[in-house]
């Protein structure tokens, strides 16, 4: 076995905690990812966990734990963005952008600030890419209930919130309140992105947000499915990374191992890849006939989803 | 703040910010703000990549960004943009933790690159900036029309015969171009709000395309130069003032359209496809 599983990596601690903490937080951003991509908003999922960036920083600043600054900022983030526009596709690109710029001028300012008044030259890169090694198992009821929110928030609107995916015109038809069931997916989306983005690094947030639930949807069509494959998907793939980069360090001769960031990144990548090949072989095209509401189209006219 | 020293901060500043606001109309046109955050974010991998086997920054950078582009297209062919973009900036991005992992110098310099370090500029620089500055310019001028009619209505443009998987992919070029000048001298922070904030405020005053691009090439260079003035004057990071102004200019863009003086003129861009009754509104 050995030559599969480096020695040391079924007792060791930290691998314990990054296997427990990668794998939950990978099943939530999956339920989460789905909707994201489905609804197309995959840029205000990867910009919330620079958003929170800001956050951090700021919390670092007056002393409150991270977290609190990251779940804060992101929130207040999701609240401008949907004021602004984030509804119609062109407007909510330009919302998002606009938040994203805004903020990583005060994420600049309070990484200056934290880096003269505390020296710390590190702490850029320890917020800017995170590491899923140097967790401590202390976090993990944390996370574990923070991701109960964000989880918790889709199943109320869980129907709704499909049905307004599909068709935003059907689900106003059909007297559903649109912007708050899509206000409430922001929240859990932003409550989910700060969660990961804290524990495993902004790369991996998006990595496993993503990744897998896109992989999923081109295998299958129905969203109860696809959200199911894309959290066996994701563990998969952060599971298999870790392993990966775990076993990396035995490689090299007392070398360094490859970072697990990397890792993962590469098996999602790689999962994608074989997924969209596959999707080839089972008919699931990307563009659906004429009537047929796409899921992954958003049932959105051609000129706003080829520009999502 | 003027002496001789400085004068390559602010040549340097101005090229990219008005490069940066023409380029960053059909940015905002096209929806690509994404494309326009992943492209400088992920072409820091390539800048850390060429310090590792000792080549040079801007290599490294217009390797990555270029790439990016070319992923970004071939992925988009098969899926929705914005995750083939997702997935784009998370394989730089994860190339990059790889290559900061195998060297213990480069960390000081990530801030440099992600923020950009405009009051360091040396003449040096500036000559590429410049000539990579001039293509992006030219080849907005080349592609204008085609450009034009493929971000507002590409049914129209597919119809003329335009061919807009071809535009796409030669915006994305235009795009990593840009951040190839942009990021040694602005940062990857800087050039992403130069591309989104002026061209969308100019927007919202404007919807006649040639004005709109070139009040959104003066907005930004505003933006730019105060943001060093103020930076310089408050010994503050220039990141902090360019998101900040940016965000500002477009708030009171929105507001003067909403209740500035020729709203009844402030109408959208209308192409009117002769099957869609519907006019086509091109700007959020």
């Amino acid at each position: 076995m050995s030559w599969l599983i480096a020695p040391g990596f079924s007792t060791s601690a930290p691998v314990h905690v990054a296997l427990v903490v990668g794998g939950v937080v990978a099943v939530i951003t999956a339920l989460v990812g789905v909707f994201t991509v489905v609804r197309g908003q995959s840029f205000a999922g990867h910009a919330l966990s620079d958003i929170g960036t800001a956050g951090g920083s700021g919390a670092v600043l007056v002393g409150v734990p991270t977290l609190l600054g990251y779940v804060t900022m992101n929130l207040a983030a999701v609240g401008v963005m949907e004021v602004i526009g984030i509804r119609r596709p062109r407007g909510r690109d330009v919302a998002t952008g606009i938040v994203l710029g805004a903020s990583l001028g005060l994420a600049s300012l309070f990484l200056y600030l934290d880096t003269t008044s505390t020296n710390a030259s590190g702490a850029t890169v320890n917020v800017l890419f995170g590491s899923i090694f140097t967790i401590s198992g202390g976090t993990i009821p944390v996370v574990a209930g923070l991701g109960l929110v964000s989880v918790a928030l889709i199943a109320v609107v869980y129907r709704p919130l499909l049905l307004s995916s599909v068709s935003d015109d059907l689900a106003r038809a059909k007297g559903v309140a649109v912007r708050r069931v899509g206000l409430a997916f922001l929240a859990s989306l932003a409550i989910a992105v700060s969660l990961s983005a804290i524990t495993i690094g902004a790369i991996l947030s998006t990595a496993l947000l993503i990744g897998p639930a896109a992989a999923a949807l081109k295998l299958t069509r129905r969203t109860g499915t696809a959200i199911g494959l894309a959290a066996v998907l994701g563990m998969a793939a952060t599971w298999l990374g870790i392993l990966l980069a775990y076993d990396s360090a035995s490689w090299s001769n007392g070398g360094q191992g490859w970072p697990a960031s990397f890792c993962i990144v590469l098996v999602v990548f790689v999962v994608y890849l074989v997924a969209a090949w596959a999707s080839r072989f089972t008919g699931r095209r990307r563009d659906p006939a004429p009537g047929v509401p796409d899921p992954v189209a958003g049932g959105r006219t051609p000129v706003a989803a080829g520009n999502g | 703040m003027f002496a001789p020293s400085m004068v390559t901060t602010w040549e340097a500043s101005a090229v990219v910010a008005v490069v940066a606001g023409v380029v960053g109309f059909f940015t905002v046109l096209r929806g690509s703000a994404f494309a326009a955050h992943a492209l400088p974010n992920g072409a820091f991998a390539g800048a850390a990549g060429a310090s590792l086997i000792g080549a040079s920054e801007l290599v490294g950078l217009g390797v990555f960004a270029l790439g990016g582009a070319l992923t970004i297209a071939a992925l988009g062919r098969r899926a929705r943009n914005d995750v083939a973009t997702a997935l784009t900036i998370v394989v730089m991005l994860g190339l990059g933790d790889l290559f900061l992992s195998r060297t213990t110098e480069y960390a000081q310099e990530i801030y440099a690159l992600l923020f950009g370090e405009v009051l360091g500029v040396s003449g040096a620089e500036v000559v590429p900036t410049l000539c990579i500055a001039a293509v992006c310019l030219g080849a907005v001028l080349v592609l204008y029309r085609p450009l034009l009619l493929s971000s507002v209505a590409p049914e129209v443009a597919e119809a003329r015969g335009i061919r807009t998987g071809r535009m796409d992919l030669a915006f994305l070029v235009v795009l990593a171009l840009t951040t190839t000048a942009a990021v040694p001298v602005v940062g990857s922070l800087l050039i992403f709000s130069l591309l989104i904030g002026p061209p969308a405020a100019a927007g919202a005053v404007t919807r006649r395309p040639p004005v709109a691009m070139a009040l959104s090439a003066v907005i930004a260079l505003v933006t730019v130069w105060s943001a060093i003035a103020l930076a310089f004057a408050a010994d503050l990071p220039v990141g902090f003032f360019v998101g900040t102004i940016s965000a500002v200019v477009y708030a009171l863009g929105r507001v003067w359209a909403t209740w500035g003086p020729g709203r009844a003129e402030t109408r959208p861009v209308t192409v009117r496809p002769p099957y869609d009754p519907e006019p086509v509104d091109t700007f959020g």
